[in-house]
């Protein structure tokens, strides 16, 4: 009884039909937005800053929040937060950053990963402890509610506004990283911040800058989330593991790695949710392990 | 989280007094063991060990000088996790009883544990009907509601208006597999069919591709055999597929009063299930909700909080008569002794294990009929004590002759 389709003879692979394999693999796609927008916040924070952010889950999960509270309090719908959430969570970046990652650049990146670590485990209990953890109800924006029936499938507008608006802010941050002048001091600066502070650039306040859009990026994947999933203060820690995974298959820093490996895992993990469902928590790990044991320094990593 | 986070809070709610000679160390130990940070946290979680000392206050244990401490753990829903705790508790702590312990695979761990000690365990959180079935034990008492009476309640109300084909969605671990299997059996029975069903793993984010599948397989229903944040966002994408709008209808088998909040009226309305207590049933339920609700952030009570201060205050009665706090002989006390409290009124535990008390058939409200906050349910229908369980002999429990 596993797989819920009938089998017919022409038209179908492996018992599913292929009209209902277009629909999962579209829907594939969509997770790999999530996947993809997430992994990226950490790849550029990674390879810019060399900090493991563990924190970011939860900051994740503050970006849903605080577009719920703009909601409640401020009257300021989903529009507004997409602008204004980013902005707010990337500030309380910026302050982290300020007071408490910049403290342990020098140090072993473990130092990094248990203080962000740590910061997740308290942000994420405040926030349960607050408001419990059924979880908060968040309405879909009025323009993008409904879908349309593409034949194969059902696909509410807003699953394919989260697919363009995730692609676009992806394929920009790459462009900005490396093909602008911009991204081009942000390189530099990692590989030799002496040197490049020698001509004139405040390499601090731009390694500053740089945490403070890897977290807003997680603040904007929170508020895409909000209308779909319910509002909770778990919601980032357990999509954070997988996406840890994501960013170590793509290779660690690597940004187009990462946007690559987002999409191609919610396309894989689609599939398995079609053909073997009990597995589609796993299938990440054991494809992550194949990659690690053939390249240690991920699909798109190079080794240093 | 996965870091292993057992938080141990302990409360003496009876000051010093001289306990009766045979309780061991003189003090009787409740242990409240449950979901305190994931997914079932708000409808078992911090809730249950207020209910459980709103039960040692309103039994008089400080009047009568019995010494009542309750001790919290969270099991993250990991048997492991929880099977370590209730062997700690047991063998080092002197824990007399477990109460509640949601999550089907950690209960009947527990229940195993219990067994081979000799102590007592209550379940409220738990479904799995295998508690009273071939899982029974002398030691176990299923008090609030099982994968049975969910099946018979709600399955049998929705088939009979029409609902004859059914795909389920079903959580990947006992306690679903229970659900689907006695909800399988109710639609069988009535002469509808099974159409297809798919598991989905615990704590599952994304539903949509499990929700496509059950639009391709066009059954009428789409039975929901999970509980807790599973559901609510399996009910919230379903609306967004328009699962509902395309002629399917929703069968949420366990939803809970915390999930209809946590969804909102909007979302939530028109879903019909099975419960076996509301707080809005009478003068008594009104009160013990209010007084809940002020000691639990506001959150009104969910059946499984009402399960276990039931479950506490008889637990202690039977204590007390027999002077005793040997777990075999209290449940078997228990078991012995009709129960009756302001919750579930007047009821009684069978030779299995299973407490029996009425059901109740709801319905969630519209937001034009809700009157006040928590005000969520109208109640359809109630089923009789007698048939809302399923019949003794059916469960293949080797204690009942």
């Amino acid at each position: 009884m596993r797989a819920p389709f009938r089998t017919t003879a022409m038209d179908s692979i492996f018992g599913v039909p292929v009209q209902a394999l277009f629909g999962q693999l579209l829907i594939g796609l969509i997770n790999g937005s999530f996947y993809a927008l997430l992994s990226l916040g950490l790849a550029v924070i990674f390879g810019l800053l060399n900090i493991i952010n563990f924190t970011h889950g939860a900051q994740y999960m503050m970006g849903a929040f605080v577009a719920y509270l703009l909601v409640n309090k401020a009257g300021l719908g989903y529009w507004w937060a997409l602008v204004i959430v980013p902005v707010v969570v990337g500030a309380t970046g910026v302050i982290i950053e300020r007071l408490m990652l910049s403290k342990l650049y020098k140090l072993d990146h473990l130092y990094g990963l248990l203080l962000t670590f740590g910061l997740a485990l308290i942000i994420q209990g405040l926030f349960r402890n607050e408001y419990g953890t059924s979880g908060l109800p968040y309405a879909m924006p009025a323009e993008l509610a409904g879908g349309r029936n593409l034949g194969f499938m059902f696909l509410p507008n807003y699953r394919a506004w989260v697919i363009v608006a995730s692609l676009g802010v992806c394929i920009g941050t790459w462009f900005v990283i490396e093909k602008t002048k911009l991204g081009s001091y942000l390189r530099a600066a990692t590989e030799n911040p002496a040197l490049v502070q020698a001509f004139g650039i405040n390499v601090p306040r731009m390694i500053t800058l740089t945490y403070g859009f890897g977290v807003a990026l997680a603040a904007f994947a929170g508020v895409m989330a909000a209308p779909i999933y319910q509002v909770s203060p778990q919601m980032g820690a357990d999509l954070i593991i997988v996406v840890f995974a994501v960013v170590v298959i793509g290779g660690m820093g690597s940004i187009m790695g990462s946007i690559v490996t987002g999409f191609a895992l919610g396309l894989i993990e689609g599939l398995t949710k079609v053909f073997y469902p009990e597995a589609s928590n796993t299938v990440i790990f054991i494809i992550m392990a194949i990659v690690l044991m053939i390249k240690p320094a991920g699909l798109f990593g190079s080794q240093k | 989280m996965k870091l292993k986070q057992t938080v141990i809070a302990a409360a003496i709610a009876a000051l010093a007094g001289t306990a009766s000679a045979q309780v061991s160390d003189g003090v009787i130990k409740i242990g409240v063991l449950n979901d305190g940070s994931s997914l079932y946290a708000d409808l078992t979680g911090q809730g249950s060990v207020v209910a459980a000392r709103m039960a040692i206050e309103d039994f008089g244990a400080a009047k009568k000088g019995m010494k009542v401490e309750v001790l919290y753990a969270d099991h993250q829903n990991k048997a492991d996790v929880g099977s370590a705790v209730a062997r700690q508790w047991y063998d080092v702590d002197k824990v007399d009883a477990i109460f509640d312990v949601p999550n089907s695979g950690v209960a009947l761990a527990v229940s195993q544990i219990t067994r081979d000690k000799g102590k007592a365990f209550v379940v409220s959180g738990a479904a799995t009907s295998d508690l009273t079935g071939k899982a029974c034990s002398p030691n176990t008492i299923h008090w609030t509601y099982d994968t049975w009476m969910l099946a018979n309640g709600t399955g049998n109300a929705i088939v009979k208006t029409g609902g004859d084909s059914w795909f389920f969605l079903t959580a990947d671990y006992a306690f679903g597999h229970a659900l689907e299997r006695d909800t399988e059996a109710v639609v069988l029975k009535s002469g509808g069919k099974v159409l297809g069903k798919v598991r989905h793993p615990l704590n599952t984010q994304d539903f949509s591709s499990f929700l496509l599948q059950a639009q391709a397989s066009k059954a009428k229903i789409v039975g929901l055999a999970n509980a807790g944040g599973d559901t609510t966002n399996a009910i919230k994408q379903a609306s967004e597929f328009g699962i509902v709008k395309g002629g399917q209808s929703l069968a949420g088998l366990l939803v809970f009063l915390t999930d209809v909040h946590g969804l909102g009226l909007e979302k939530a309305q028109g879903l019909i299930f099975t419960e076996t207590f509301y707080w809005d049933q009478n003068a008594q339920t009104r009160a013990f909700g209010k007084r809940f609700a002020t000691a639990n952030r506001g959150i009104h009570p969910t059946m499984i909080h009402a399960g276990v201060y039931a479950g506490v205050l008889h637990y202690l009665k039977a204590v007390e008569a027999l002077k005793s706090d040997d777990g075999t002989k209290v449940i078997a006390k228990m078991k012995d002794t009709p129960t009756d409290d302001p919750l579930f009124g007047k009821g009684r535990i069978r030779a299995d294990g299973r407490k029996v008390h009425p059901a109740l058939l709801v319905e969630v409200k519209k937001p034009s009929e809700s009157k006040a906050p928590w005000d969520y349910y109208k109640i359809r229908a109630t089923i009789p004590a007698e048939q809302a369980f399923r019949p003794e002999k059916d469960g293949g429990c080797s204690l009942v002759k």
